[in-house]
C-alpha cells in the first residue's frame, strides 16, 4: 500500500487508484467534470488539477494519475488554485448565460464550481460558439451549447448501456457530441445521459420546464415497474409526482434506473380512479364508500366460500396482499393467486428468488438465461450482466428467443428441448458451465409462465444440481421476476390453498359459472373476459382493463402514495413510502381491505400499519429484515413432467407498457410511437439500398 | 421664588402666547402640505410601489420563468407555474403575486435577470376587496403596459448605481 501525504497529512492508500480517489478518502473534494465512478477515465475537463512532487513543475490532472509512494500532493496551492480558475474560464468561455432557463439550474455542477472558480465578469467579448441542437427522442433533450465536452454521455451509452450510439465529431471548438446519423436513442437506460450530464446539455425532455429543484419535496422510495425494486428518490410538488430519480444502492441498482421507472410517472395523472362506482344497469355509475360496500356485501355474504376468488396485481405492496389474503381465509375462500402469469412457482423460497443477488453476477463466470430477456424485463440488470461480460471470461448463452442484450449471447437453441439437451450434458456450452466456478442460471418467466412450467422448473433444478451450482458459499440458482409484488406475494402464501383454484383455475371457474365473485386487487394482466358472469369487484389506482370489468370499482393509492412493503426478484425487502396522497376519495389498499372486512362481519385484527406490518412478519418471517436480501434454501421444487415444443418466448413483448400505471403514461406513448418510427425509417432505408 | 416665577407666568397666559406666536410665525412661511390627490410628492426612481411585469419592445413578454423571484420572496407571495410554449421557448402558464402576502422588499427585482418584474411607482392600488389584490399574469402585464415609459425611464435613472 502507499503511503503518500496529501495536504501534508500522510495517509496510505490501496494501490492502483488514482490521486482524485486517494483525495476523496481523505475527505478532500476535487471539482470534476469527465469523471464518474462507474465510467472509465477520460481526463478531458482537466478540471481535477492538482500539485504533484515529485512530478513536473506543472499541474496535473488527479483522474487519471494513478498514486505512487511517497507522493506528495497538494490540492490547495495558489499554482492549483490559479489553474483551476484557469480552466473554468476556458469552459465559460462558450457556455451561454442562460441558467435562468435552463433546468439543470440549481442542480447543476458547472453553476456550482463556477461559484468557488469562477470570475465575475468575462475578458472574451468573441461571440460564443453556436452547435445546433441534437434530436435524441422523446426522453433526452439536448440543447448542445451548453455542452463542455465532458464526454460522460458518450462512455455512459457505450460501456453502460451497450448502444453505441453517441460519438464525438471534430476536435477542439469545433467537438460536437452527436448520434451522426439522426435517430432517437434505443436504449432503455438513457434517462440516465440526464443525471450524468454536469450540464445542462441534455435535460429531461417530458419535465422540461415543469419545476425548480428546490421546489421539489423529495421522498426515498422504491420502484414497482419492475421486480429489480430499484431504489429511487420521488420528487413531488404539491399533490404531483413530478420526477422520479435514482438512489444509490450497490447492491440492486447502482445509480442506474430504467426509462420506464423514470418517465412511466406522467401515468399516475391519467385515467385515475379518484372514487368508488357500482355498476348499475349495465354502467358503471358514481357512489359513495358505504354504497359501493353494501353492494359487496349483498353479493359476498350470499356466496359460499368456495364459490369467491381473489387475485392480486403485480404491482401490490406486501400490506394489501396480507390484508387480501387474511380476509379471502375468514370468508372461507381457497381461491386465492399473485401469479397472473400462471408462473408454476409455489416451492420453497429458494425456488422462486433470484439466490445470487443482483451483486452476485458480479461473481458469476458463466451465465445461462431460460426464457428471459433481461433487456426488456429488467434493463438495469441487463446492465449489471452487461459490465460483467466487460470484465471478460464470462460465456454467456441463452435458451429462447434471445434479442440483442446489448452483449454477446450464445443461442443454444429455443425451447424446453433444448434444456433437457443440456441437462444431459450433450450440448459444449454444458461444459464450460462445468468448467466455471460460480455458473449462474437466470430462469426468467417465459420459461415458468406455461403449462409446462413445473417441468421446466424441475429441469433447470436439476442443471444447478448437476453443475453445483448451489453449494455453501455461492447459489448460482437464480429466478428473474416481472412483477414488483410476486415475491411478496409468494412469501406471503397468496397460492391457492388446499382444494384451491389458481388464475387459470378461477378464470376456467367464472366462464362454467362456478365462481361467483372474484377480487381483483389491482389484477390488469388477466383475460378479462374470461370472468363470464362473475361479480367483479376491482380495487386499484387506474381505470384499466380489471376496471373496465368491473361491478364495483374501489379506487386504491397507486405505489407512490402509500407505505408500502415490496420484495424485489432478490427476495430483499424494501420500504417504499408515501410521496403524494391518493387523488380524490381513494385510501391506501389495505386500509380498504380492513373496512370492508368489518362491513363482511370478519374483521381484520389491525388498524394500524404497524399493525398490519407485525402481521406480515407473523406470516413470513423474511418480512421482519429490511433491505437484506436472505437465504432462499434450497429443497426439493418442481415436477418433472412431459415437455412442450413451444419456444420459450418473454412475456415482455412491449417494454415500455407493461402495467396500469405506464399503459396511461403519454411519455411511453411517444416512446413506442418513436421507435416505430426509427423502425420504419430503417425500413425504408433498407429497401432503398434494395 | 421658583413658585412666584411660576404663578406670574400662569396668570399672564405666557405659553397661550408663545404658542400663538407660533402659529401666527408659520403662517408667513411657505407651506410643506400637498393637496393630495390633486398634488402628490416627489417619488424616487428606486420607489418601490405596485408591481409589474414588463415586455420588450416588440411585445414579447420578458419573464422567462426562471422563479428566481417566487424562491427569493420572504413573503412567499410569488407563484409560478411554467411549461415550455408551442414555440419552445420556457414561459409561465400562471404568475400571482398576493399583494396582501407582500411586504414591498424589492428583493424580486434584484432577483429578476431579464428586468421582468418590477416594483413601479404606483402607491394607489387599493380596493374594495381581499379578492382583488391577488394579481395574476394578466393584471401584470397591464400593469406593466400601463406604467411602462415611467418604468423604463425609473431602470434607466437607477442603472449607474447597478
Amino acid at each position: 500500500m502507499p503511503k503518500i501525504k496529501i495536504d501534508g497529512v500522510e495517509m496510505e492508500v490501496p494501490a492502483g487508484i488514482t490521486i482524485l480517489q486517494a483525495c476523496e478518502l481523505a475527505g478532500l473534494e476535487i471539482p470534476r467534470f469527465c469523471y464518474h465512478e462507474r465510467l472509465s477515465i477520460a481526463g478531458n475537463c482537466r478540471m481535477c488539477l492538482v500539485e504533484v512532487k515529485p512530478g513536473p513543475p506543472k499541474p496535473q490532472a488527479s483522474c487519471a494519475l494513478p498514486v505512487a509512494d511517497k507522493q506528495e500532493i497538494f490540492t490547495t496551492t495558489p499554482m492549483v488554485e490559479k489553474a483551476r480558475k484557469g480552466v473554468m474560464e476556458f469552459l465559460l468561455i462558450n457556455h451561454p448565460l442562460d441558467c435562468p432557463i435552463c433546468d439543470q439550474g440549481g442542480e447543476c455542477d458547472l453553476q456550482d464550481q463556477a461559484m468557488g472558480y469562477g470570475f465575475d465578469r468575462s475578458r472574451y467579448h468573441e461571440n460564443k460558439r453556436a452547435v445546433p441542437d441534437k434530436e435524441l427522442g422523446p426522453l433526452v433533450k439536448t440543447s448542445m451549447n451548453r455542452c463542455i465536452h465532458c464526454t460522460r454521455c458518450i462512455r455512459f451509452a457505450t460501456e453502460v448501456a451497450g448502444t453505441e450510439e453517441l460519438g464525438a465529431t471534430g476536435r477542439g471548438e469545433s467537438m460536437e457530441v452527436t448520434t451522426y446519423v439522426e435517430h432517437a436513442l434505443s436504449s432503455e437506460l438513457s434517462g440516465n445521459l440526464v443525471d450524468l450530464c454536469p450540464v445542462g446539455a441534455l435535460t429531461s425532455k417530458p419535465y422540461a420546464y415543469e419545476a425548480r429543484s428546490w421546489e421539489l419535496s423529495k421522498t426515498e422510495s422504491v420502484d414497482v415497474m419492475d421486480a429489480l425494486g430499484s431504489n429511487i428518490r420521488i420528487d413531488t410538488r404539491g399533490a404531483q409526482v413530478m420526477r422520479v430519480l435514482p438512489r444509490l444502492n450497490d447492491d440492486i441498482n447502482e445509480e442506474w434506473i430504467s426509462d420506464k421507472t423514470r418517465h412511466a410517472i406522467d401515468g399516475l395523472r391519467y385515467q385515475r380512479l379518484d372514487r368508488p362506482y357500482v355498476r348499475k344497469g349495465g354502467k358503471l355509475a358514481e357512489a359513495t364508500w358505504d354504497q359501493a360496500f353494501t353492494a359487496i356485501v349483498d353479493k359476498l355474504g350470499k356466496l359460499e366460500g368456495g364459490k369467491i376468488a381473489a387475485i392480486a396485481g403485480n404491482q401490490c405492496d406486501a400490506e394489501s396482499m396480507v390484508a387480501l389474503k387474511d380476509l379471502m381465509a375468514g370468508l372461507g375462500s381457497p381461491n386465492i393467486d399473485c401469479r397472473q402469469d400462471g408462473a408454476k412457482l409455489d416451492g420453497p423460497r429458494g425456488s422462486y428468488i433470484f439466490n445470487a443477488g443482483v451483486r452476485g453476477i458480479d461473481q458469476a463466470d458463466a451465465i445461462l438465461l431460460i426464457g428471459t430477456n433481461p433487456r426488456w424485463e429488467s434493463p438495469v440488470l441487463n446492465a449489471r450482466i452487461r459490465k460483467r461480460y466487460l470484465h471478460g471470461h464470462c460465456p454467456i448463452a441463452g435458451i429462447g428467443l434471445v434479442e440483442d442484450l446489448t452483449y454477446p449471447v450464445e443461442n443454444l437453441g429455443t425451447g424446453p428441448a433444448t434444456l433437457r439437451e443440456l441437462v444431459a450434458g450433450n450440448l459444449s456450452f454444458f461444459e464450460k458451465l462445468k468448467a466455471a466456478k460460480n455458473p449462474l442460471i437466470i430462469l426468467g418467466m417465459g420459461a415458468l409462465a406455461r403449462s409446462d412450467g413445473a417441468a421446466v422448473l424441475a429441469l433447470a433444478r436439476e442443471l444447478a444440481d448437476k453443475l453445483g451450482a448451489v453449494r455453501e458459499d455461492w447459489n448460482g440458482f437464480a429466478v428473474l421476476h416481472t412483477a414488483a409484488a410476486r415475491v411478496g406475494g409468494l412469501d406471503l402464501g397468496l397460492v391457492p390453498g388446499e382444494g384451491g383454484r389458481d388464475v387459470e383455475g378461477i378464470l376456467a371457474g367464472c366462464e362454467k359459472g362456478e365462481i361467483g365473485a372474484v377480487y381483483l386487487l389491482a389484477a390488469d394482466e388477466i383475460d378479462t373476459k374470461r370472468l363470464g358472469k362473475a361479480f367483479v369487484i376491482y380495487q386499484g389506482h387506474h381505470g384499466d382493463a380489471g376496471a373496465h370489468r368491473a361491478d364495483v370499482v374501489l379506487p386504491g393509492a397507486a405505489y407512490t402514495e402509500k407505505p408500502g412493503t415490496y420484495v424485489n426478484t432478490e427476495g430483499r425487502v424494501q420500504l417504499a413510502r408515501r410521496a403524494a396522497y391518493p387523488p380524490g376519495d381513494a385510501r391506501e389498499d389495505w386500509a380498504i381491505l380492513r373496512a370492508l372486512s368489518e362491513r363482511l362481519g370478519k374483521t381484520l385484527p389491525y388498524d394500524t400499519l404497524d399493525q398490519v406490518r407485525d402481521r406480515l412478519v407473523r406470516v413470513s418471517k423474511s418480512f421482519a429484515a429490511i433491505d437484506q436480501q436472505q437465504a432462499g434454501g434450497w429443497d426439493t421444487f418442481g415436477a418433472p413432467g412431459p415437455l412442450s415444443d413451444a419456444m420459450f418466448a418473454s412475456p415482455i413483448a412491449n417494454f415500455y407498457m407493461t402495467c396500469a400505471i405506464s399503459r396511461s403514461s403519454r411519455t411511453m406513448a411517444e416512446c413506442i410511437a418513436s421507435r416505430e418510427e426509427f423502425a420504419q425509417r430503417y425500413l425504408a432505408r433498407a429497401r432503398r439500398m434494395g | 421664588m421658583a413658585s412666584l416665577d411660576r404663578t406670574a407666568r400662569s396668570f399672564l397666559l405666557s405659553e397661550l402666547v408663545g404658542g400663538f406666536l407660533l402659529t401666527l410665525k408659520y403662517m408667513f412661511k411657505p407651506k410643506v402640505t400637498v393637496n393630495y390627490p390633486y398634488e402628490k410628492g416627489p417619488l424616487s426612481p428606486r420607489f418601490r410601489g405596485e408591481h409589474a411585469l414588463r415586455r420588450y419592445p416588440n411585445g414579447e413578454e420578458r419573464c422567462i420563468a426562471c422563479k428566481l423571484c417566487e424562491a427569493i420572496c420572504p413573503a412567499q407571495a410569488i407563484t409560478i407555474e411554467a411549461e415550455p410554449r408551442d414555440d419552445g421557448s420556457r414561459r409561465t402558464t400562471r404568475y400571482d403575486i398576493d399583494m396582501t402576502k407582500c411586504i414591498y422588499c424589492g428583493f424580486c427585482q434584484e432577483a429578476c435577470p431579464v428586468d421582468a418584474i418590477v416594483e413601479g411607482p404606483n402607491f394607489e392600488f387599493s380596493t374594495e376587496t381581499r379578492e382583488e389584490l391577488m394579481y395574476n399574469k394578466d393584471k401584470l402585464l397591464a400593469n406593466g403596459d400601463r406604467w411602462e415609459p415611467m418604468l423604463a425611464a425609473n431602470l434607466h435613472a437607477d442603472a449607474p448605481y447597478r
